[in-house]
């Protein structure tokens, strides 16, 4: 599994992956998605698999580093943290920052390695299923995702869905891929390709982030000293042994449903601790369960996030979008045939996100400390620097000027999606999925010669249907058990 | 809590138009329809060359539903209204002006030259007056962005009145 790991190139990619991930994670407003996105460009100078490699580690690495802010300074720097702001900064105000962040670090890397072993075994099976799977399975299963994202998401799930839909209509801007008729091009030469992926997520994660920046200049951090981050005590893992085995399961089942995969999972991971705790009245006031609850939860969904991205080539989570984009463009089809035809690609990306588990855990181990004081830039000298890197990034994978304008109108759209409640994630989703749910829709329309009742004589896509309803369902049902 | 209820309540008391949940549902709404009228300018393919359906017919599709549920939202909003958000700073309208500033000089000027501008202006505005540290986000940090950029991935950046001059 790791054979194709034992080469100094790769292992550098690795290092360098991790270090980045986590000063990313770090960096409130910034994140693996963002990172992965700027960082695209680069990776064509990498051969395939280092450059999953690569973004592979951002993420995992990215979504540890966020604790690290959680803690030190009460805010998340990754959205996946914020369940653990409500422990972390407590338990570091009464002293003792380094025990926080030694349970974070320990629940991170046990999650994230629980969820790397869930995808070593989970990603074939699903795989094998898929080869069942034709043209309305897939358009099915596409519609179940997006249900999924506008369920379980963060915020309102009509608002969810508004994002999703906006998001497919994005994706068919430009030559109809069946027809090569100009859709919503306006005599624009360069839209008649469509809109680039990056320009959009960097507009809706950077930019839009920059603007927000823009709205809390007079924000003041209370910061708390750290002396050193300490592993936790025997009495400590008696504690949470089981909450960070609960979480860890919690975390790889939600990452592998298409949604914001950590964030949801670290909130739901958090609310279980709560639930099995012996100390409930604890939480809120610096529980150490608390902070394993959400640290275990929100990395074992990156491993999760993985699964029907490598299997199905359906992203779990927007960095997971980024990674699909990542594979795509170095030619690798994700789905049922790379599991057989290319296995060692595979066990290569299985190990690079083992490895970069322990990695995050030495980095964040001995150089929390460190990690924390990026923190200490400004943010009028760290946003215009993040733009400069954000505008040649963008421009750099088409070489086109239209790109960089295309990001700075979705950074001001993103900002204004954000401020009245809807999630951006949705967009980047429905992006990426856009041409499978039309392409497939229509395909299967051709097989059914235009009869839409069709879709219900076919048992797999009839199941991903029910389950869509279900899905819509549900958020329903828990505002009204919430009113009981 | 008491805070967002308030903010509900101040909300809860302007008229219709003025509220976040109307300019919210207008302007999906208004550029909906008018993507939606444009659909139906899209070209249509002979029936032999149709697969499944026509091609303006997704987008359609699409659009009819964001109308749908953006109203279903508003409709919402009555039962539940949105809490009202912060005015928003200068800074903030500043940052906006500073892309509007970037979009004009790269377009006439120099890309080079767009992201210093921009740099400078919204780390002035964002409360930086040490020179070092304007200089270093304008120029130096831009210098070394555009280079790494250039050397790493052969990028050619498009010409403008100080580009030209590192290329030639």
């Amino acid at each position: 599994m790791m054979a194709p790991l034992f080469s100094s190139k790769l292992l550098i990619v690795l290092l360098f992956g991790t270090l980045f991930g986590l000063i990313l994670g770090v960096l409130p407003g910034l994140g693996p998605t963002t990172g992965g996105a700027l960082i695209l460009p680069f990776t064509m100078t990498l051969d395939p698999l280092s450059a999953i490699v690569l973004l592979t580690s951002i993420y995992c690495a990215g979504t540890y580093g966020g604790a690290i802010t959680a803690v030190l300074i009460n805010t998340p720097g990754t959205p996946a943290a914020a369940a653990t702001c409500l422990d972390g900064y407590p338990l570091a105000q009464k002293g003792e920052a380094g025990r926080a962040l030694g349970m974070a670090t320990v629940s991170s890397t046990v999650g994230g390695i629980f969820s790397v072993i869930v995808l070593v075994f989970f990603a074939p099976v699903l795989a094998k299923l898929a080869y069942e799977f034709g043209q309305p399975e897939y358009f099915a299963l596409a519609i179940f995702g997006l249900t999924m994202l506008a369920s379980i998401g963060e915020g309102s799930p009509i608002k969810n869905l508004i994002a999703g839909a906006f998001g497919i209509l994005i994706s068919t801007i430009g030559k109809d891929f069946m027809t090569s008729i100009d859709r919503f091009t306006y005599g624009i030469n360069e839209l008649s390709v469509g809109i680039g992926f990056i320009p959009v997520v960097v507009g809706l994660f950077a930019i839009s982030e920059m603007l927000t920046q823009s709205t809390l200049l007079d924000q003041v951090f209370k910061r708390v000293a750290l002396k050193a981050v300490k592993l936790p005590s025997l009495d400590d893992y008696k504690q949470t042994w089981k909450t960070i085995l609960r979480s860890s399961g919690i975390g790889s089942f939600i990452g592998v449903l298409p949604a914001e995969g950590g964030t949801v999972a670290s909130l739901i991971g958090y609310s279980e601790a709560k639930r099995f705790s012996k100390e409930p009245e604890e939480f809120g006031k610096g529980s150490i369960e608390g902070i394993a609850g959400a640290e275990a939860a929100n990395n074992a969904a990156t491993g999760g996030a993985m699964v029907p991205t490598l299997a199905l080539g359906i992203p779990g989570s927007a960095t997971t979008a980024v990674i699909l984009t990542g594979l795509i463009i170095h030619g690798v089809r994700p789905g049922p045939d790379l599991f057989r035809e290319q296995p060692d690609f595979l066990y290569g990306i299985f190990g690079a996100m083992l490895i970069a588990n322990v990695l995050f855990f030495i980095f964040g181990f001995f150089g929390a400390k460190l990690f924390a004081r990026i923190t200490l830039v400004p943010n009028k000298i760290l946003w215009p620097m993040i733009f400069a890197v954000s505008v040649c990034g963008t421009y750099s994978l088409s070489q086109s000027i239209i790109d960089v304008w295309i990001m700075l109108f979705f950074g001001v759209l993103g900002f204004f999606m954000r401020r009245f409640g809807f999630s951006v994630v949705p967009v980047i989703i429905g992006l990426i999925l856009g041409e499978l749910v039309e392409g497939t829709l229509r395909q299967s329309l051709v097989i059914f010669d235009g009869n839409w009742l069709m879709f219900l004589t076919r048992p797999i896509a009839l199941t991903f249907f029910i389950l869509s309803l279900i899905a819509l369902a549900f958020p329903l049902l828990r505002s009204k058990k919430q009113k009981e | 809590m008491n805070n967002v209820q308030n903010k509900k309540r101040a909300n809860k008391s302007l008229p219709f138009f003025f509220k976040d949940e109307f300019k919210v549902f207008f302007v999906i709404i208004f550029f909906s329809t008018i993507l939606l009228i444009s659909t139906f300018t899209f070209d249509k393919v002979p029936p032999i060359l149709n697969r499944g359906i026509q091609p303006a017919t997704f987008p359609k599709g699409l659009l009819v539903l964001i109308m749908f549920l953006t109203t279903i939202i508003y409709y919402l909003s009555f039962k539940n209204p949105w809490k009202k958000e912060k005015k928003l700073p200068k800074p903030f309208f500043l940052t906006i002006l500073s892309f509007i500033l970037f979009v004009v000089i790269s377009k006439t000027l120099d890309f080079f030259l767009a992201i210093s501008v921009l740099s400078i202006f919204v780390s002035y505005n964002w409360g930086e007056r040490r020179v070092f540290y304007l200089l270093l986000v304008g120029i130096i940090f831009p210098l070394v962005v555009f280079i790494f950029f250039e050397m790493i991935l052969g990028l050619r950046f498009p010409p403008g009145i100080i580009t030209n001059l590192y290329y030639y």
